[in-house]
């Protein structure tokens, strides 16, 4: 067995807040479970871009957090927009999410650049959206994890939701969207984290990944059976 | 002093609230109510002040220390010791304490406060001294971020107005102290040798601290075995016994010396000083040991993931049974993200006996991407209790808990056992 996939985490230093390390976690187990051989690569401010990159998950971070990377960011937009282009599978939550963006402009009307990678903009917001939240997506089905957000984001046309609010607040309160879908690219707002109560979404990152890198993806069954059982008491615990 | 008729309603209130076997804020929320003044003017009289320690771990354990070492030194204390550490928390604890006139028989307060009601706090009662002791992740989803918490412990030292005690090992602790010029600053902290127990949450899963001039501290914890602890005190070292288990109760120790040194100045009698903290027993639920069926069961409170680290590596599994109860309550936080933080291949050679509460499926899930044995997952806890009693006999147990999962629990044990009424 020396199918190696190749999953890169986006600046572990500063953008690894609320869990995003169950992520990781979730792709590189299941990997396993399914034959293949997981290698993380972490990436963060000042390293050299690795050449080999199946997966990319990146994070959230504080306020803070952002303001270190997000020059450092800026430099590798054409590692991230070439393989975005060539179908690599990405997960990107929160802060990263905001990020890929075309802009995120904060309360005191500074602007701070993104990587345009996903036509959306984010403005930062007086309120904070935290809770549980389930989303409905026409791929993945029922979406379960928790929100926890200032930013509001609105799409562009180029992209679409990844999935329709039921309940909370979504990307910006106001238009019942949650998250973004793009090429194989999965961005949200969601925690929880988002993987492993939704291990479909996890599964077709790995998909995605596997039949790029060696034509056939042939899954074993997983027993997702504590998974099922915690989103069913999720979804009905309140925001 | 408070007005009469508010000790004597709120007295009412609280013996009728302690009747029905009710909880310890609702007399404290009934007096804010009545008289939002109480709590201000209730502790105006004491002579030596009021002193705050807030942060997010350790707050109770170390209150409870504080307020041991204090009375060794001779002081009349009055502390919160329930836990119940919002400002309605304390009104409850002083109904207990004042007399029908409203008078404090007491020198000084010792007040364990949750980070923001702190800030809340400190703004009508201005503190003498404070000790701030971390700032982890915890209760995002109540106070947003760590960066939004550390400003809360800054406003809490600049409120301080003589002396201030900070952990040197928590970058965002230990950098208040650029902004507490004209005050008194101490620190407590660790030998270089013992900082890697210790990660704070930005070195969570990467590099090294960087370098940096480190300032002195006052009180460092130097070594420490299962029951004893050295501690280096200005500069000369003691080794004492102690009854407190886990590396952050032990390294809590440090702080609390810190504080009361500052406190009692010159007058310190070290030798009584670490005489009073070797008796020190942990606070209920931290770490707390209680015996059913002739075995020690221990309850070890987890709120965070620093906190639930720090647990998993202070009891080592081997030879216990382990069973973890998560609820999801507002006291608890809503979001279950934080399990995921917390690296749990320590039980990965014992396995997890019952995994419980509200939250149970959240948290054997978390240990199957561990790949944790679990045995039973139960999410009702007094089911749970009981097959764990059951199945384990002639082991000693040890359940972790989240806050509100705890005082179930304890109310079960109660039945069976001695528990510490604490009210």
């Amino acid at each position: 067995m020396s199918h190696n996939i190749h999953i890169l985490q986006l600046y572990p230093n500063d953008m690894n807040i609320y869990g995003d390390w169950g992520n990781v976690l979730t792709v590189m187990r299941r990997l396993q479970w399914h034959g293949y051989n997981p290698i993380l690569t972490e990436y963060n401010q000042g390293d050299t871009f690795p050449t080999e990159v199946d997966i990319i998950i990146g994070g959230g971070g504080q306020d803070s957090g952002q303001t270190v990377i997000q020059d450092d960011l800026l430099k590798i937009s054409t590692h991230l927009h070439k393989l975005a282009d060539d179908g690599t599978p990405m997960l990107i939550i929160c802060g990263l999410y905001q990020l890929f963006g075309n802009f995120f402009k904060t309360l005191d009307g500074t602007v701070i650049k993104g990587i345009g990678l996903l036509d959306l903009e984010t403005h930062g917001g007086n309120e904070r959206l935290i809770g549980n939240i389930i989303i409905k997506s026409h791929e993945f089905g029922e979406i379960i994890g928790y929100e926890n957000h200032s930013g509001q984001t609105f799409l562009g046309k180029n992209v679409v939701p990844l999935g329709l609010v039921q309940k909370g607040a979504g990307n910006n309160g106001h238009d019942a969207t949650e998250g973004v879908r793009y090429k194989n690219i999965v961005g949200s707002y969601m925690h929880g984290s988002l993987l492993p109560k939704n291990p479909a979404i996890a599964d077709f990152l790995i998909e995605q990944a596997v039949t790029r890198k060696y034509g056939e993806f042939v899954p074993t069954v997983i027993d997702d059976r504590f998974a099922e059982l915690a989103r069913d008491i999720a979804a009905k615990r309140p925001r | 002093m408070p007005k009469p008729y508010t000790t004597l309603l709120g007295k009412t209130v609280r013996s009728i609230a302690r009747l029905r076997g009710g909880g310890s804020a609702l007399p404290g929320l009934f007096v804010e109510k009545i008289d939002p003044t109480f709590v201000a003017e209730a502790l105006a009289q004491l002579p030596r002040g009021v002193v705050i320690i807030s942060g997010t771990n350790g707050k109770t354990t170390t209150t409870k220390m504080v307020t041991e070492l204090l009375e060794a030194q001779g002081l009349k204390v009055f502390t919160n010791r329930t836990g119940s550490n919002f400002v309605r928390g304390v009104a409850a604890a002083l109904l207990g304490e004042v007399d029908m006139k409203g008078k404090l028989d007491a020198d000084i307060a010792v007040l364990e406060l949750d980070e923001a009601h702190a800030v809340h706090f400190v703004r009508t009662i201005a503190p003498r001294y404070s000790l701030l002791l971390n700032v982890m992740r915890d209760q995002l989803d109540r106070f947003g971020e760590i960066d939004a918490t550390a400003k809360m412990l800054s406003a809490i030292a600049q409120r301080t107005t003589e002396g201030v005690v900070l952990n040197r090992e928590d970058p965002h602790v230990a950098s208040l102290a650029d902004k507490l010029k004209d005050k008194n600053v101490a620190f407590f902290g660790l030998n270089p040798t013992l900082s890697h127990l210790f990660p704070s949450d930005d070195e969570l899963r990467s590099g090294s601290k960087s370098a940096k001039i480190t300032p002195i501290a006052d009180v460092t914890l130097e070594e420490f075995s299962d029951d004893e602890a050295t501690f280096k005190i200005d500069i000369t070292k003691y080794t004492t016994p102690l009854k407190l288990q886990g590396v952050y109760n032990i390294f809590n120790a440090a702080a609390a010396l810190a504080l009361v040194r500052l406190i009692v100045g010159e007058a310190c009698d070290t030798d009584k000083l670490m005489a009073s903290l070797a008796s020190v027993t942990p606070a209920f639920g931290r770490g707390e040991r209680l015996v059913v069926g002739g075995q020690p069961l221990e309850l070890v409170l987890v709120k965070n993931p620093a906190g639930f680290r720090l647990g998993l590596s202070s009891f080592p599994a081997s030879d216990y049974a382990t069973m973890i109860a998560i609820n999801d309550n507002y006291a608890d936080g809503r979001d279950m993200s934080w399990l995921w933080d917390v690296d749990f291949d320590s039980l990965h050679k014992v396995g997890v006996s019952q995994v419980a509460g509200i939250r149970a499926y959240d948290m054997a899930l978390r240990l199957q991407y561990d790949e944790v044995e679990i045995s039973q997952v139960e999410p009702d806890l007094k089911k749970a209790l009981r097959h764990f009693i059951a199945q384990h006999p002639d082991t000693p147990k040890r359940v972790y808990c989240t806050y509100t999962a705890m005082l179930t629990l304890r109310r079960e044990l109660a039945k069976i056992t001695d528990v510490e009424v604490v009210s």
